[in-house]
Protein backbone atom coordinates (compact mmCIF):
# COMPACT_ATOMS: atom_id res chain seq x y z
CA UNK A 1 0.00 0.00 0.00
CA UNK A 2 2.85 2.64 1.02
CA UNK A 3 6.26 2.14 -0.10
CA UNK A 4 8.30 5.07 1.63
CA UNK A 5 11.78 5.59 0.44
CA UNK A 6 14.83 7.82 2.07
CA UNK A 7 12.02 9.98 3.39
CA UNK A 8 13.43 13.70 4.55
CA UNK A 9 11.83 16.36 5.57
CA UNK A 10 12.83 19.72 7.66
CA UNK A 11 11.25 22.94 8.59
CA UNK A 12 12.89 26.09 8.35
CA UNK A 13 14.30 27.46 11.90
CA UNK A 14 12.75 30.95 12.50
CA UNK A 15 14.17 31.36 15.35
CA UNK A 16 17.80 31.46 14.19
CA UNK A 17 17.24 33.26 10.55
CA UNK A 18 19.64 35.69 10.07
CA UNK A 19 18.66 39.23 9.70
CA UNK A 20 18.91 39.12 5.86
CA UNK A 21 18.96 35.72 4.07
CA UNK A 22 17.10 32.25 4.71
CA UNK A 23 16.69 30.59 7.96
CA UNK A 24 18.47 27.39 8.24
CA UNK A 25 16.63 24.30 8.13
CA UNK A 26 16.12 21.84 10.93
CA UNK A 27 15.65 18.37 9.72
CA UNK A 28 12.60 16.64 11.64
CA UNK A 29 12.72 13.06 9.36
CA UNK A 30 15.70 11.94 8.51
CA UNK A 31 16.01 9.41 5.48
CA UNK A 32 12.77 7.16 6.40
CA UNK A 33 12.77 3.94 4.34
CA UNK A 34 9.99 1.07 5.03
CA UNK A 35 6.63 -0.22 3.55
CA UNK A 36 2.99 -0.68 4.85
CA UNK A 37 2.01 -3.91 3.16
CA UNK A 38 -1.79 -4.24 2.41
CA UNK A 39 -3.69 -5.40 5.47
CA UNK A 40 -0.73 -4.78 7.87
CA UNK A 41 -1.77 -2.95 11.13
CA UNK A 42 1.44 -0.35 11.50
CA UNK A 43 2.64 0.58 14.59
CA UNK A 44 4.39 3.75 14.76
CA UNK A 45 5.81 4.40 18.26
CA UNK A 46 8.30 7.14 19.70
CA UNK A 47 8.78 9.76 22.40
CA UNK A 48 7.74 13.70 21.46
CA UNK A 49 9.95 14.90 19.22
CA UNK A 50 10.68 11.70 17.38
CA UNK A 51 8.88 12.93 14.29
CA UNK A 52 6.12 10.70 14.33
CA UNK A 53 2.99 12.89 13.57
CA UNK A 54 5.29 14.91 11.16
CA UNK A 55 5.99 11.25 9.36
CA UNK A 56 1.78 10.82 9.49
CA UNK A 57 0.84 14.40 8.39
CA UNK A 58 3.47 13.65 5.64
CA UNK A 59 2.31 10.07 4.40
CA UNK A 60 -1.41 12.03 4.08
CA UNK A 61 0.81 14.84 2.21
CA UNK A 62 -0.68 17.46 4.40
CA UNK A 63 3.23 18.37 4.48
CA UNK A 64 5.48 18.17 1.40
CA UNK A 65 8.74 15.87 1.58
CA UNK A 66 11.68 17.79 0.78
CA UNK A 67 13.55 14.94 -0.23
CA UNK A 68 12.48 10.95 -0.64
CA UNK A 69 9.95 9.31 -2.31
CA UNK A 70 6.37 7.96 -1.26
CA UNK A 71 4.49 5.39 -3.24
CA UNK A 72 0.81 5.05 -2.48
CA UNK A 73 -0.57 1.70 -4.16
CA UNK A 74 1.93 2.95 -7.17
CA UNK A 75 1.79 6.12 -7.51
CA UNK A 76 4.48 8.44 -6.53
CA UNK A 77 2.70 11.76 -4.40
CA UNK A 78 5.58 12.69 -2.90
CA UNK A 79 5.59 16.10 -4.65
CA UNK A 80 1.68 15.87 -6.31
CA UNK A 81 -0.15 19.52 -6.10
CA UNK A 82 -2.89 19.90 -4.41
CA UNK A 83 -5.44 19.73 -7.10
CA UNK A 84 -3.45 16.39 -8.65
CA UNK A 85 -3.77 14.91 -5.39
CA UNK A 86 -7.64 15.65 -4.77
CA UNK A 87 -9.28 12.50 -6.34
CA UNK A 88 -6.82 10.76 -4.16
CA UNK A 89 -7.52 11.73 -1.03
CA UNK A 90 -10.68 9.63 -0.59
CA UNK A 91 -8.41 6.63 -0.69
CA UNK A 92 -6.18 7.90 2.63
CA UNK A 93 -7.96 9.20 5.08
CA UNK A 94 -7.09 10.43 9.18
CA UNK A 95 -8.65 10.09 12.85
CA UNK A 96 -7.10 12.98 14.73
CA UNK A 97 -5.77 13.47 17.78
CA UNK A 98 -7.87 16.10 19.43
CA UNK A 99 -11.36 15.60 18.02
CA UNK A 100 -12.59 18.49 19.61
CA UNK A 101 -10.30 20.31 17.10
CA UNK A 102 -10.93 18.62 14.38
CA UNK A 103 -14.33 18.51 14.37
CA UNK A 104 -15.69 21.82 12.89
CA UNK A 105 -17.89 22.78 16.29
CA UNK A 106 -20.19 24.65 14.04
CA UNK A 107 -21.34 21.22 12.13
CA UNK A 108 -23.77 18.40 13.21
CA UNK A 109 -22.37 15.43 13.48
CA UNK A 110 -24.38 14.36 10.19
CA UNK A 111 -22.74 17.33 7.95
CA UNK A 112 -18.92 16.08 9.70
CA UNK A 113 -19.24 12.97 8.36
CA UNK A 114 -21.35 13.76 4.45
CA UNK A 115 -19.41 16.55 4.05
CA UNK A 116 -16.50 14.80 2.85
CA UNK A 117 -18.99 12.09 0.86
CA UNK A 118 -20.72 14.82 -0.55
CA UNK A 119 -17.07 16.52 -1.95
CA UNK A 120 -16.49 13.11 -3.68
CA UNK A 121 -19.66 12.60 -5.09
CA UNK A 122 -20.08 10.07 -3.33
CA UNK A 123 -23.91 8.43 -4.05
CA UNK A 124 -26.42 7.53 -1.15
CA UNK A 125 -24.84 9.91 1.13
CA UNK A 126 -27.69 10.02 4.34
CA UNK A 127 -27.44 5.70 4.06
CA UNK A 128 -23.82 5.90 4.11
CA UNK A 129 -23.57 8.35 7.31
CA UNK A 130 -26.14 5.77 8.90
CA UNK A 131 -24.18 2.88 8.60
CA UNK A 132 -20.92 4.73 9.22
CA UNK A 133 -22.83 5.50 12.74
CA UNK A 134 -23.63 2.15 13.19
CA UNK A 135 -20.31 1.01 12.97
CA UNK A 136 -18.75 3.34 15.35
CA UNK A 137 -21.60 2.04 17.82
CA UNK A 138 -23.54 5.71 17.78
CA UNK A 139 -27.37 5.48 18.00
CA UNK A 140 -29.17 7.32 14.80
CA UNK A 141 -30.15 10.24 16.61
CA UNK A 142 -26.67 11.82 17.25
CA UNK A 143 -26.48 12.73 13.69
CA UNK A 144 -28.27 16.07 15.05
CA UNK A 145 -26.09 16.51 17.58
CA UNK A 146 -23.12 19.18 17.71
CA UNK A 147 -19.54 18.08 18.96
CA UNK A 148 -19.94 20.26 22.02
CA UNK A 149 -22.64 17.91 22.96
CA UNK A 150 -21.03 14.43 23.06
CA UNK A 151 -18.42 12.93 25.58
CA UNK A 152 -14.41 12.74 24.70
CA UNK A 153 -15.27 9.16 23.42
CA UNK A 154 -18.22 9.64 21.88
CA UNK A 155 -16.08 12.45 19.76
CA UNK A 156 -13.65 10.37 18.10
CA UNK A 157 -15.82 7.42 17.76
CA UNK A 158 -17.34 10.33 15.34
CA UNK A 159 -14.01 11.11 13.46
CA UNK A 160 -13.24 7.41 13.31
CA UNK A 161 -16.78 6.98 11.35
CA UNK A 162 -15.77 10.37 8.92
CA UNK A 163 -12.60 8.31 8.09
CA UNK A 164 -14.35 4.75 7.62
CA UNK A 165 -17.84 6.27 5.65
CA UNK A 166 -15.20 7.25 2.47
CA UNK A 167 -14.34 3.56 2.54
CA UNK A 168 -10.83 4.59 2.49
CA UNK A 169 -7.84 1.86 1.31
CA UNK A 170 -5.71 3.65 4.03
CA UNK A 171 -6.42 5.30 6.99
CA UNK A 172 -3.68 6.89 9.19
CA UNK A 173 -4.78 7.02 13.10
CA UNK A 174 -2.45 9.79 14.98
CA UNK A 175 -2.34 9.50 18.77
CA UNK A 176 -6.48 8.93 18.88
CA UNK A 177 -6.71 7.78 22.62
CA UNK A 178 -4.23 10.11 24.21
CA UNK A 179 -6.92 12.73 25.22
CA UNK A 180 -9.48 10.40 26.53
CA UNK A 181 -9.70 8.81 30.06
CA UNK A 182 -8.96 5.63 30.54
CA UNK A 183 -12.02 3.67 30.09
CA UNK A 184 -12.66 5.73 26.99
CA UNK A 185 -9.46 4.33 26.00
CA UNK A 186 -9.80 0.77 26.39
CA UNK A 187 -13.42 1.49 24.12
CA UNK A 188 -11.99 3.12 21.44
CA UNK A 189 -9.06 0.61 21.11
CA UNK A 190 -11.72 -2.01 21.21
CA UNK A 191 -14.17 -0.64 18.44
CA UNK A 192 -10.75 0.11 16.38
CA UNK A 193 -9.34 -3.89 16.93
CA UNK A 194 -13.09 -4.87 16.10
CA UNK A 195 -12.85 -2.64 12.57
CA UNK A 196 -9.86 -3.67 11.71
CA UNK A 197 -10.82 -7.67 12.10
CA UNK A 198 -14.13 -7.10 10.24
CA UNK A 199 -12.46 -4.57 7.50
CA UNK A 200 -9.38 -5.70 6.78
CA UNK A 201 -8.07 -2.13 7.14
CA UNK A 202 -4.55 -1.13 6.28
CA UNK A 203 -3.82 1.15 9.16
CA UNK A 204 -0.67 2.85 10.78
CA UNK A 205 -1.96 3.51 14.10
CA UNK A 206 0.81 6.52 15.93
CA UNK A 207 1.52 6.54 19.64
CA UNK A 208 3.45 7.17 22.22
CA UNK A 209 2.48 4.21 24.46
CA UNK A 210 3.92 0.30 23.49
CA UNK A 211 1.28 -1.14 25.18
CA UNK A 212 -2.10 0.12 23.58
CA UNK A 213 0.49 -0.68 20.02
CA UNK A 214 0.80 -4.14 21.22
CA UNK A 215 -3.05 -4.79 21.09
CA UNK A 216 -3.92 -3.56 18.13
CA UNK A 217 -0.71 -3.82 15.68
CA UNK A 218 0.95 -6.45 13.72
CA UNK A 219 3.63 -4.56 13.08
CA UNK A 220 5.61 -1.91 14.72
CA UNK A 221 8.26 0.61 13.85
CA UNK A 222 10.17 2.40 16.56
CA UNK A 223 11.35 6.47 15.77
CA UNK A 224 13.62 7.96 17.76
CA UNK A 225 15.32 11.48 16.68
CA UNK A 226 13.68 11.46 13.13
CA UNK A 227 15.36 8.01 12.50
CA UNK A 228 13.87 4.41 12.37
CA UNK A 229 15.81 2.51 15.75
CA UNK A 230 14.34 -0.46 14.93
CA UNK A 231 11.21 -2.15 12.95
CA UNK A 232 9.49 -5.90 13.83
CA UNK A 233 6.82 -7.94 14.04
CA UNK A 234 4.89 -7.14 17.87
CA UNK A 235 5.45 -10.57 18.96
CA UNK A 236 9.17 -10.37 18.31
CA UNK A 237 9.55 -7.08 19.34
CA UNK A 238 8.23 -7.40 22.95
CA UNK A 239 10.24 -10.57 23.44
CA UNK A 240 13.66 -9.48 21.91
CA UNK A 241 14.41 -5.79 21.31
CA UNK A 242 17.07 -4.92 19.15
CA UNK A 243 17.74 -1.27 19.90
CA UNK A 244 18.59 0.73 23.28
CA UNK A 245 15.94 3.22 23.16
CA UNK A 246 13.24 -0.06 22.07
CA UNK A 247 14.09 -1.62 25.60
CA UNK A 248 13.54 2.01 27.30
CA UNK A 249 10.61 2.00 25.76
CA UNK A 250 9.42 -1.45 26.80
CA UNK A 251 10.67 -0.89 30.73
CA UNK A 252 8.59 2.47 30.47
CA UNK A 253 5.45 0.80 30.40
CA UNK A 254 3.65 0.26 34.11
CA UNK A 255 3.17 -3.60 34.56
CA UNK A 256 0.36 -4.37 37.35
CA UNK A 257 2.14 -5.93 40.65
CA UNK A 258 0.77 -8.79 41.98
CA UNK A 259 2.25 -8.47 45.14
CA UNK A 260 1.16 -5.13 45.61
CA UNK A 261 -1.22 -4.46 48.50
CA UNK A 262 -3.35 -1.35 49.63
CA UNK A 263 -1.74 0.39 52.55
CA UNK B 1 -29.26 36.24 29.45
CA UNK B 2 -31.59 37.34 26.97
CA UNK B 3 -32.02 40.49 28.84
CA UNK B 4 -29.70 43.03 27.32
CA UNK B 5 -30.58 41.56 23.86
CA UNK B 6 -34.30 42.22 24.40
CA UNK B 7 -33.42 45.98 25.91
CA UNK B 8 -30.84 47.13 23.40
CA UNK B 9 -32.88 45.49 20.61
CA UNK B 10 -36.13 47.32 21.74
CA UNK B 11 -33.94 51.03 22.57
CA UNK B 12 -32.55 50.50 18.47
CA UNK B 13 -36.03 49.66 17.38
CA UNK B 14 -37.95 52.39 18.88
CA UNK B 15 -35.33 54.38 17.58
CA UNK B 16 -35.34 53.24 14.18
CA UNK B 17 -38.71 53.50 13.81
CA UNK B 18 -38.69 56.96 14.81
CA UNK B 19 -36.09 57.76 12.58
CA UNK B 20 -37.81 56.11 9.81
CA UNK B 21 -41.43 57.86 10.40
CA UNK B 22 -39.69 60.65 11.42
CA UNK B 23 -42.09 63.48 9.63
CA UNK B 24 -45.06 62.15 11.27
CA UNK B 25 -43.41 60.96 14.85
CA UNK B 26 -41.81 64.36 15.54
CA UNK B 27 -44.18 67.04 17.26
CA UNK B 28 -42.73 70.15 15.61
CA UNK B 29 -40.68 70.96 12.42
CA UNK B 30 -37.10 70.81 13.84
CA UNK B 31 -36.31 73.65 12.01
CA UNK B 32 -38.78 75.98 12.52
CA UNK B 33 -37.69 78.78 15.01
CA UNK B 34 -39.45 81.05 17.48
CA UNK B 35 -37.69 83.11 19.51
CA UNK B 36 -40.45 84.27 22.18
CA UNK B 37 -40.47 80.15 23.01
CA UNK B 38 -36.73 80.17 23.20
CA UNK B 39 -35.01 78.03 25.90
CA UNK B 40 -38.71 76.32 26.91
CA UNK B 41 -37.75 73.71 30.06
CA UNK B 42 -38.70 70.23 29.87
CA UNK B 43 -42.53 69.45 30.39
CA UNK B 44 -41.94 68.59 34.10
CA UNK B 45 -40.33 72.12 34.99
CA UNK B 46 -42.24 75.46 35.71
CA UNK B 47 -42.71 77.80 32.62
CA UNK B 48 -42.95 74.42 30.30
CA UNK B 49 -45.05 75.14 27.63
CA UNK B 50 -47.55 72.18 25.92
CA UNK B 51 -46.14 70.12 23.22
CA UNK B 52 -42.85 71.04 24.05
CA UNK B 53 -42.24 67.94 25.60
CA UNK B 54 -37.78 68.08 25.92
CA UNK B 55 -38.10 71.79 26.02
CA UNK B 56 -36.58 74.12 23.18
CA UNK B 57 -33.09 75.43 22.63
CA UNK B 58 -31.73 79.15 22.19
CA UNK B 59 -33.58 79.89 19.14
CA UNK B 60 -36.97 78.33 19.63
CA UNK B 61 -36.35 75.06 17.95
CA UNK B 62 -38.35 71.93 19.39
CA UNK B 63 -35.38 69.60 21.31
CA UNK B 64 -37.32 66.46 20.95
CA UNK B 65 -38.20 66.66 17.29
CA UNK B 66 -34.64 67.75 16.50
CA UNK B 67 -33.42 64.32 18.06
CA UNK B 68 -36.16 62.69 16.16
CA UNK B 69 -34.92 63.71 13.29
CA UNK B 70 -31.16 63.88 14.41
CA UNK B 71 -31.90 59.91 14.88
CA UNK B 72 -32.29 59.61 11.29
CA UNK B 73 -28.09 60.59 10.42
CA UNK B 74 -27.07 58.92 13.40
CA UNK B 75 -28.60 55.60 12.09
CA UNK B 76 -28.22 56.11 8.57
CA UNK B 77 -24.03 56.51 9.15
CA UNK B 78 -24.38 53.53 11.70
CA UNK B 79 -25.31 51.42 9.40
CA UNK B 80 -23.80 52.07 5.94
CA UNK B 81 -20.69 52.99 7.60
CA UNK B 82 -20.69 49.98 10.10
CA UNK B 83 -21.91 47.88 7.47
CA UNK B 84 -19.05 49.33 4.54
CA UNK B 85 -16.08 48.96 7.19
CA UNK B 86 -16.89 45.51 8.09
CA UNK B 87 -16.87 43.86 4.57
CA UNK B 88 -13.73 46.06 3.87
CA UNK B 89 -11.79 45.25 6.93
CA UNK B 90 -13.37 41.32 7.47
CA UNK B 91 -12.36 40.50 4.24
CA UNK B 92 -8.79 42.06 4.19
CA UNK B 93 -8.64 40.14 7.65
CA UNK B 94 -9.70 36.76 6.60
CA UNK B 95 -7.60 36.90 3.56
CA UNK B 96 -4.33 37.85 5.71
CA UNK B 97 -5.11 35.37 8.58
CA UNK B 98 -6.44 32.54 6.16
CA UNK B 99 -3.40 32.92 3.34
CA UNK B 100 -0.65 34.12 5.56
CA UNK B 101 2.76 34.29 3.21
CA UNK B 102 2.33 37.93 1.44
CA UNK B 103 -1.22 38.52 1.40
CA UNK B 104 -0.80 38.66 5.03
CA UNK B 105 2.74 40.89 5.00
CA UNK B 106 1.54 43.70 2.40
CA UNK B 107 -2.14 43.52 4.24
CA UNK B 108 -0.79 43.81 8.26
CA UNK B 109 1.69 46.33 7.43
CA UNK B 110 -0.59 48.51 5.34
CA UNK B 111 -2.50 48.19 9.01
CA UNK B 112 0.38 48.97 11.03
CA UNK B 113 0.69 52.39 9.11
CA UNK B 114 -2.77 53.07 8.96
CA UNK B 115 -3.12 53.01 13.01
CA UNK B 116 -0.50 55.40 13.19
CA UNK B 117 -2.25 58.12 11.97
CA UNK B 118 -4.45 60.18 15.10
CA UNK B 119 -7.96 58.94 13.72
CA UNK B 120 -9.65 61.95 15.30
CA UNK B 121 -6.97 64.30 13.12
CA UNK B 122 -6.92 61.79 10.36
CA UNK B 123 -11.21 62.45 10.04
CA UNK B 124 -10.92 66.20 10.30
CA UNK B 125 -8.21 66.19 7.50
CA UNK B 126 -10.76 63.71 5.34
CA UNK B 127 -13.43 65.62 6.04
CA UNK B 128 -11.89 69.39 4.94
CA UNK B 129 -10.34 67.48 1.57
CA UNK B 130 -13.87 65.91 0.67
CA UNK B 131 -15.72 68.60 1.81
CA UNK B 132 -18.46 67.92 4.73
CA UNK B 133 -21.76 65.88 3.65
CA UNK B 134 -23.35 62.33 4.95
CA UNK B 135 -21.33 60.89 2.18
CA UNK B 136 -18.00 61.99 3.69
CA UNK B 137 -18.77 60.96 7.06
CA UNK B 138 -19.40 57.64 5.83
CA UNK B 139 -16.46 57.53 3.81
CA UNK B 140 -13.85 59.25 6.23
CA UNK B 141 -15.16 56.41 9.09
CA UNK B 142 -14.86 53.30 6.25
CA UNK B 143 -11.26 54.83 5.60
CA UNK B 144 -10.33 54.95 8.93
CA UNK B 145 -11.58 52.03 10.99
CA UNK B 146 -11.36 49.88 8.18
CA UNK B 147 -7.87 48.53 10.74
CA UNK B 148 -9.74 47.28 13.65
CA UNK B 149 -11.42 44.69 11.35
CA UNK B 150 -8.72 43.36 10.14
CA UNK B 151 -6.93 43.04 12.75
CA UNK B 152 -8.90 41.29 15.07
CA UNK B 153 -10.63 39.15 11.95
CA UNK B 154 -7.09 38.29 10.86
CA UNK B 155 -6.13 37.11 14.19
CA UNK B 156 -9.31 35.00 14.89
CA UNK B 157 -8.80 33.49 11.57
CA UNK B 158 -5.05 32.61 12.19
CA UNK B 159 -5.73 30.69 15.79
CA UNK B 160 -8.62 29.48 13.54
CA UNK B 161 -6.40 28.00 10.91
CA UNK B 162 -4.45 26.32 13.26
CA UNK B 163 -7.14 24.24 14.30
CA UNK B 164 -7.22 20.19 13.04
CA UNK B 165 -10.76 20.86 11.35
CA UNK B 166 -8.68 22.85 8.29
CA UNK B 167 -6.12 19.65 8.38
CA UNK B 168 -9.30 17.34 8.56
CA UNK B 169 -10.90 19.23 5.46
CA UNK B 170 -7.59 19.33 3.49
CA UNK B 171 -7.70 15.42 3.96
CA UNK B 172 -10.94 15.68 3.18
CA UNK B 173 -10.29 16.81 -0.47
CA UNK B 174 -11.72 20.69 -0.36
CA UNK B 175 -10.34 23.19 -1.93
CA UNK B 176 -8.27 26.06 0.30
CA UNK B 177 -11.00 28.61 -0.81
CA UNK B 178 -14.14 26.77 -0.23
CA UNK B 179 -12.40 25.58 3.14
CA UNK B 180 -11.84 29.24 4.10
CA UNK B 181 -15.74 30.17 3.31
CA UNK B 182 -17.48 27.23 4.23
CA UNK B 183 -15.21 25.88 7.76
CA UNK B 184 -14.06 29.03 9.12
CA UNK B 185 -16.08 31.83 7.76
CA UNK B 186 -18.98 30.01 9.89
CA UNK B 187 -16.70 30.19 13.25
CA UNK B 188 -15.73 34.10 12.76
CA UNK B 189 -18.86 34.85 12.36
CA UNK B 190 -19.89 35.65 15.99
CA UNK B 191 -16.84 37.85 16.10
CA UNK B 192 -17.71 39.44 13.23
CA UNK B 193 -21.51 40.67 14.41
CA UNK B 194 -19.80 41.71 17.45
CA UNK B 195 -17.50 43.56 15.79
CA UNK B 196 -19.74 44.77 13.61
CA UNK B 197 -22.63 46.49 16.30
CA UNK B 198 -19.68 47.71 17.89
CA UNK B 199 -18.48 49.76 14.92
CA UNK B 200 -21.89 51.19 14.48
CA UNK B 201 -21.95 52.65 17.75
CA UNK B 202 -18.62 53.89 16.80
CA UNK B 203 -19.49 55.09 13.63
CA UNK B 204 -22.31 57.17 16.08
CA UNK B 205 -19.77 58.69 18.15
CA UNK B 206 -17.58 59.59 14.93
CA UNK B 207 -20.45 61.25 13.37
CA UNK B 208 -21.49 63.07 16.79
CA UNK B 209 -17.51 63.88 17.17
CA UNK B 210 -17.74 65.81 13.63
CA UNK B 211 -20.41 67.04 13.97
CA UNK B 212 -19.81 68.98 17.32
CA UNK B 213 -16.97 70.54 15.43
CA UNK B 214 -19.23 71.43 12.75
CA UNK B 215 -17.66 69.22 9.95
CA UNK B 216 -20.65 67.24 9.59
CA UNK B 217 -23.70 67.89 7.18
CA UNK B 218 -24.81 71.26 7.26
CA UNK B 219 -26.50 73.13 9.93
CA UNK B 220 -29.83 72.56 8.20
CA UNK B 221 -29.82 68.95 9.58
CA UNK B 222 -30.29 68.59 13.45
CA UNK B 223 -27.88 66.39 14.55
CA UNK B 224 -26.80 64.93 17.97
CA UNK B 225 -23.48 66.06 17.81
CA UNK B 226 -24.26 69.49 16.43
CA UNK B 227 -27.24 69.67 19.35
CA UNK B 228 -24.55 69.23 22.09
CA UNK B 229 -22.18 71.53 20.35
CA UNK B 230 -24.88 74.18 20.21
CA UNK B 231 -26.40 73.34 24.03
CA UNK B 232 -22.48 73.46 25.39
CA UNK B 233 -22.94 77.35 24.86
CA UNK B 234 -26.20 77.36 27.04
CA UNK B 235 -25.59 74.48 29.22
CA UNK B 236 -26.01 77.14 32.31
CA UNK B 237 -29.14 78.36 31.18
CA UNK B 238 -30.77 75.58 29.29
CA UNK B 239 -29.37 71.86 30.14
CA UNK B 240 -32.18 70.49 28.43
CA UNK B 241 -30.90 71.45 25.25
CA UNK B 242 -27.18 69.15 26.13
CA UNK B 243 -28.30 66.54 28.20
CA UNK B 244 -30.96 65.00 26.44
CA UNK B 245 -28.93 64.43 23.46
CA UNK B 246 -26.08 63.54 25.43
CA UNK B 247 -27.71 60.55 27.02
CA UNK B 248 -29.85 59.47 23.60
CA UNK B 249 -26.26 59.11 21.99
CA UNK B 250 -24.98 57.47 24.78
CA UNK B 251 -27.12 55.07 25.24
CA UNK B 252 -27.38 54.14 21.30
CA UNK B 253 -23.72 53.22 21.95
CA UNK B 254 -24.03 51.32 24.40
CA UNK B 255 -27.46 49.20 23.05
CA UNK B 256 -25.37 48.82 19.75
CA UNK B 257 -22.48 47.38 21.97
CA UNK B 258 -25.00 45.20 23.82
CA UNK B 259 -26.50 44.25 20.97
CA UNK B 260 -23.62 42.59 19.17
CA UNK B 261 -22.73 40.62 22.75
CA UNK B 262 -26.27 39.74 22.80
CA UNK B 263 -26.65 38.30 19.27
CA UNK B 264 -22.73 36.50 19.47
CA UNK B 265 -23.99 34.57 22.86
CA UNK B 266 -27.10 33.59 20.77
CA UNK B 267 -25.72 32.42 17.48
CA UNK B 268 -22.84 30.38 19.32
CA UNK B 269 -24.06 26.43 19.17
CA UNK B 270 -20.76 26.29 21.64
CA UNK B 271 -22.15 29.05 23.91
CA UNK B 272 -25.22 28.26 23.78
Amino acid sequence: MYEIRNLRLSFPDMAHKPLFGAPPQIEILKGLSFDIPKGVVLGIVGGSGSGKSTLGRAMLRLLEPSSGTIRFDGTDITHLSEPELRPLRRRFQMIFQDPMSSLNPRRQVHGLIAGPLRLHGMEDVTGRVSRALDMVGLPQNFATRYPHELSGGQRQRVGIARALALEPDFILADEIVSGLDVSSQAQVLNLLSQLVDELRMTLAFISHDLSVIRRLCTRVLVLHHGKIVEQAETAALFDAPAADYTRELLAAIPLPDPYQEWA
Amino acid sequence: MGARLWLSGTWLGLLALAALFAPWVAPHDPLAQDLFLGRLPPFWMDGAEPGYWLGTDSLGRDVLSRMIHGARIALMVALIAGTLTCLIGATLGVLAGFYRGWSDRIISRLVDIWMAFPPVLFAILLIAVLGPGLLSIILAIVIIDWTRFARVIRAETLSQGAMDYVASAQVAGRTRFSTMIAEILPNILPTVIALLTLEMGIAVIVEAILSFVNLSISTDSPTWGGMIAEGRTSVHQAWWVLVFPLFTLFLTVLSFSQLGEGLKDRFDPVLR
